[in-house]
């Protein structure tokens, strides 16, 4: 019972970090920092030309958000997989042993 | 963390591929070794690399006003020791790089040394240094996960801060700026992404014990069915904890029915 009540707060805790920025600031852009960076780059550094181009780049911003997902669903779905297999097995262990030979 | 693609001068981009390409054929060495000498290991070592590819697909809002992916690298490091980490780390950047645009083939080995090799090196040493101090595993989880997506950040401002200094402060101007982009953002981040590992590892240790205690990340409980060496039974054969547990139902001595 106490196990089950420390996963709930853990769970409760990752949400409330991630959710009080979005709702003490709901005005802000929440642009990455990636892209931040590299505004920051053509800021202070105004000559400098990227030399090379991405191979390829999602045409818009929703197949991009689409790739992005399935990248998580990958990663989600094996995990899943995974975590489900070991308490499958574990489960399988618990069952008792057929009636022992005499 | 991803440095975007031509973002490095031609040099840097060379010198940290440079840098970082050994790691990355030790990594795959490693887990080539690691999946034949331990099949049992497959499983665990899809996890690590599943957390690191879900969480890095994620952008999540900080209380800075911007978004940001955490790096799930500190689970890997911790299971399976950091240079696993070097090749599953850098799939993930190719995957990115390549399909999504985000970092990119140029940028790719200042990108797999901040996230591949840095991370997970700090974080372990974090994760060791917390148990050495008495901190237990979840506490060292919590510290290795947290260290690994913090360090991954700080490399990558730091990398950017010295191919790009500031006109006027050099260096260290430029390493302020970037830091100020990246670590600040980030700390929320890790402190979340710790708290993932430690219930992660809280499903993992009731799970997962066999392959744990294989790995020395748990030590083997004296008392339990799954104490006795694995060595002798690495695919985990149901027939083995069932004899350990009519063993001790019987109170036998260990070994007294074999």
């Amino acid at each position: 019972m106490r196990r089950h009540l420390v996963t709930a707060l853990l769970v409760l805790a990752v949400i409330a970090l991630f959710a009080t920025p979005l709702l003490l600031d709901g005005g802000s852009e929440y642009a990455g920092t990636d892209s931040q960076a590299t505004a920051l780059i053509e800021e202070s550094d105004p000559g400098y030309e990227p030399w090379f181009e991405s191979v390829f780049s999602p045409g818009s911003s929703e197949v991009e958000s689409g790739l992005f997902a399935l990248q998580a669903a990958l990663g989600g779905g094996v995990l899943g997989y995974v975590l489900g297999r070991l308490k499958g097995r574990r489960t399988a262990e618990r069952v008792p042993a057929p009636p022992a030979e005499p | 963390m991803h440095i975007a693609e031509g973002f490095l001068p031609p040099v840097h981009a060379v010198g940290w591929t440079i840098a970082a390409a050994p790691f990355v054929v030790h990594g795959a060495r490693c887990v080539v070794k690691e999946v034949r000498e331990h099949p049992e290991s497959t499983l665990l070592l899809g996890a690590a690399g599943a957390f690191t590819f879900v969480l890095s697909a994620i952008k999540l809002p900080s209380v800075t006003g911007s978004s940001s992916h955490p790096t799930g690298t500190g689970l890997g490091a911790v299971l399976f020791r950091p240079p696993v980490m070097a090749l599953l780390g850098t799939v993930v950047l190719l995957f990115q790089a390549l399909l999504l645009a985000h970092g990119g083939l140029t940028t790719l080995g200042a990108n797999a040394f901040s996230m591949a090799v840095v991370g997970p090196w700090a974080g372990y040493a974090a994760y060791r240094l917390t148990r050495r101090l008495g901190g237990g595993l979840l506490g060292g989880v919590f510290a290795g996960m947290a260290v690994a997506d913090l360090a991954t950040y700080v490399t990558t401002a730091l990398q950017l801060a010295w191919a790009h200094p500031d006109a006027s402060s050099g260096f260290a101007g430029a390493a302020a700026k970037f830091l100020g982009v990246f670590a600040v953002t980030q700390i929320p981040l890790a402190v979340g992404e710790g708290l993932l590992g430690v219930l992660l590892f809280r499903v993992l240790t009731v799970n997962a014990r066999p392959e744990l205690e294989r790995l020395g990340v748990l030590r083997p409980a004296p008392d339990a069915p799954h104490a006795l060496s694995r060595d002798q039974a690495p695919a985990l054969s149901r027939d083995h904890v069932h004899e350990d547990q009519r063993a001790q139902a019987s109170d036998a001595p260990h070994g007294g029915e074999r």
